[in-house]
């Protein structure tokens, strides 16, 4: 980690020199890095520190947010697991995670492989699939939504096709496709950026030699390409994960967890804390969900033996 | 750009020997026509990319409609006549200069705070990697990335609220708090490349470490700077989750949560509601377009890092 190398000579007595090598425990620390550090970890410890602790032990309580509470041990955790609402909420935001997961994926990756071929047009193009990552989730659901609810039937109708003459977002079978399409459309880009910059690190000199081997265009993706990004497979793989657990902005735009409560996420659910006097235990439901969320980003570093996701 | 992280990740070892390159990955001569254009790639791509150009060519389209042509629900008709009054409808009814600035006093705060506080940290933990307590910190800000926000969300509507922060400021200390471990993770690994010798000729001039800060390390940090910057941004502008939860006052909301209004009380009046989905949708897109190499090439280092 040290950019020094701790053999070079210091003139460590005199000036106590601030920037004598890293290793040494003796020079004194100028207290302006403690300064500097400070707003840091103030910040977090109340942004993110002490709120969780605060809900940890509210989650123990039957807290209504206000007011007088007791300890109640852990009913709130044991009447969780029967409370279909919330099961469903996790039901749903699991698997809609992992489909959208998948397709944001092939879809990603399958551009990012166009994107970095020899096309024409290379910067118009990428220039337009970029953009949807710049465009607020709730407000591009708004305008998705228009289309599901307006557009779509229409067309249905026009075209006589039953499927479509009626809208996804009132049917609770298939609303959460919508969700689907929205999120991928909006993540897709992000997802493709990481694999091109995966894709250009991938030698040319790699693919000439599997073709000098008799490698179809298939087989070259399947057996060159693909080992060599699976890097990147793994980081798309989590961050894409992370987001998607959070779901929220797009199911409000869209659906707003309806039709009844077929499309409600955890982010939801929880934020419901405030309004049937539900608090405690919605801290109770985070907690889980927090839980949850931390196996299976371990889970996911594990299956992939711990590839770099954060570098050195 | 100047370096290049993208090389570091453990993937690419170990690739087989050949002699000379044929099919270099990304394109970078013009038109060198020495192997063939992809055509049906290109097509294919072409027309894929509207599945990114309708929804906003829907957008437009329907906020130049008048109302009683919006809602027949047809998003392709060409507009008939064609008018401007939505936008200003659009402006009144959202109160779109207030919504305007409250969005961009969070994104200006979001943005330096970002990447001043960042910097900051990053700088004083690279420096004292040896310390122990500098080192805890560091996984102590990783920590961040592993909680949601949903997580700490009730708790901290609370907390807000007691401290009078249930406001735009509040919302914007949150935004640096939750993007503070990417920050710092991204700036800490570039600040590990950098030589010790330039801040040790400073300091014999007799630079401290604030001049040190200010003007070595955060002019040398400027790229990382512009990435973060254009993120906290991006992020900042678009956000619904944290000022729809944490703002009390309906006065004084960003303008994502404002178009919710089109849900509930204007629900029919669809070109209004385009207009202002538009007018919304704008100050992210017209930053992304001219700042497009950081927001391409910023992603992936993040990621890489």
């Amino acid at each position: 980690m040290s950019t020094t190398t701790p053999t070079r000579p210091s003139s460590r007595g005199e000036l106590s020199s601030p920037a004598a090598p890293l290793r040494s425990h003796k020079r004194r620390i100028d207290p302006l890095y403690y300064f500097f550090l400070f707003p840091s970890l103030a910040l977090f410890t109340a942004a993110v520190t002490v709120p969780a602790l605060l809900g940890f032990g509210y989650s123990f309580t039957n807290s209504i947010g206000f007011g007088d509470w007791e300890f109640i041990g852990l009913r709130n955790y044991i009447a969780m697991f029967q409370d279909q609402g919330i099961l469903g909420s996790y039901a749903f935001t699991l698997g809609f995670s992992l489909v959208t997961v998948v397709i944001v994926n092939i879809l990603a990756f399958a551009l990012a492989l166009g994107l970095t071929s020899r096309i024409r047009f290379t910067a118009v193009l990428r220039t337009i699939y970029v953009i949807p990552m710049v465009i607020s989730g709730i407000v591009i659901a708004f305008v998705f939504q228009y289309l599901f609810a307006n557009t779509v039937p229409g067309i249905g109708q026009a075209v006589g096709s039953g499927a479509l003459s009626t809208s996804i977002l009132a049917n609770p079978d298939w609303a959460w496709l919508s969700i689907v399409i929205v999120t991928a459309w909006q993540s897709i880009p992000g997802t493709m950026l990481i694999y091109i910059a995966g894709l250009v690190t991938i030698p040319g000199e790699v693919y000439e030699a599997g073709s000098i081997d008799g490698a179809t265009g298939w087989q070259s993706l399947r057996h060159i390409t693909l080992p060599l990004v699976s890097g990147f497979i793994v980081i798309n793989t989590i961050l894409g994960f992370k987001n998607y657990l959070n779901a929220y902005d797009i199911i409000v735009g869209l659906t707003d967890g309806g039709p009844g409560v077929a499309t409600r996420s955890v982010a939801m659910s929880i934020f419901r804390g405030f309004e049937g006097g539900d608090y405690a235990y919605q801290m109770a439901n985070a907690m889980v969900f927090f839980l949850i969320s931390i196996a299976l980003a371990l889970v996911q570093l594990r299956v992939t033996r711990g590839r770099t996701v954060f570098g050195s | 750009m100047t370096t290049s992280p993208a090389t570091e990740t453990t993937t690419a070892d170990e690739p087989r020997r050949s002699s000379r390159s044929s099919r270099p990955v990304r394109r970078s001569r013009g038109k060198v026509g020495r192997e063939r254009v992809n055509r049906p790639a290109t097509a294919l791509l072409a027309v894929g990319s509207l599945a990114v150009l309708v929804p906003l060519f829907v957008t437009v389209n329907m906020s130049l409609k008048t109302t009683a042509q919006a809602v027949d629900g047809n998003a392709f008709s060409i507009p008939s006549p064609f008018t401007l009054s939505s936008f200003v409808e659009a402006w009144n009814l959202t109160n779109f200069p207030r919504g305007f600035a409250v969005s961009i006093f969070i994104t200006a705060i979001a943005v330096v705070g970002e990447i001043v506080i960042s910097a900051l940290a990053a700088f004083a933990i690279v420096r004292n990697w040896d310390r122990r307590a500098f080192r805890w910190s560091f996984f102590y800000l990783l920590a961040a990335m592993f909680i949601p926000f949903p997580v700490v969300a009730l708790p901290q509507i609370q907390l807000t609220g007691m401290l009078g922060l249930d406001n735009p400021l509040g919302v914007a200390i949150l935004h640096i708090a939750f993007a503070l471990a990417f920050n710092t993770m991204l700036f800490t690994a570039f600040l590990r490349t950098i030589p010790l010798e330039l801040e040790e000729s400073m300091r014999m001039d007799g630079a401290g470490t604030w001049g040190v800060f200010w003007r070595l390390i955060l002019p040398l940090l400027a790229p990382m700077c512009a990435t973060v910057g254009i993120f906290a941004f991006i992020q900042s502008w678009n956000d619904f989750m944290m000022p729809s939860l944490i703002i009390s006052d309906p006065d004084l909301q960003t303008i994502p949560v404002l178009q919710n209004m089109f849900q509930t009380q204007f629900s029919n009046n669809y070109n209004i509601a385009f207009a202002s989905y538009l007018m919304a949708m704008a100050p992210a897109v017209i930053v992304y377009l001219f700042a497009q190499r950081w927001v391409m090439s910023g992603l992936t280092q993040g990621a890489v890092k």
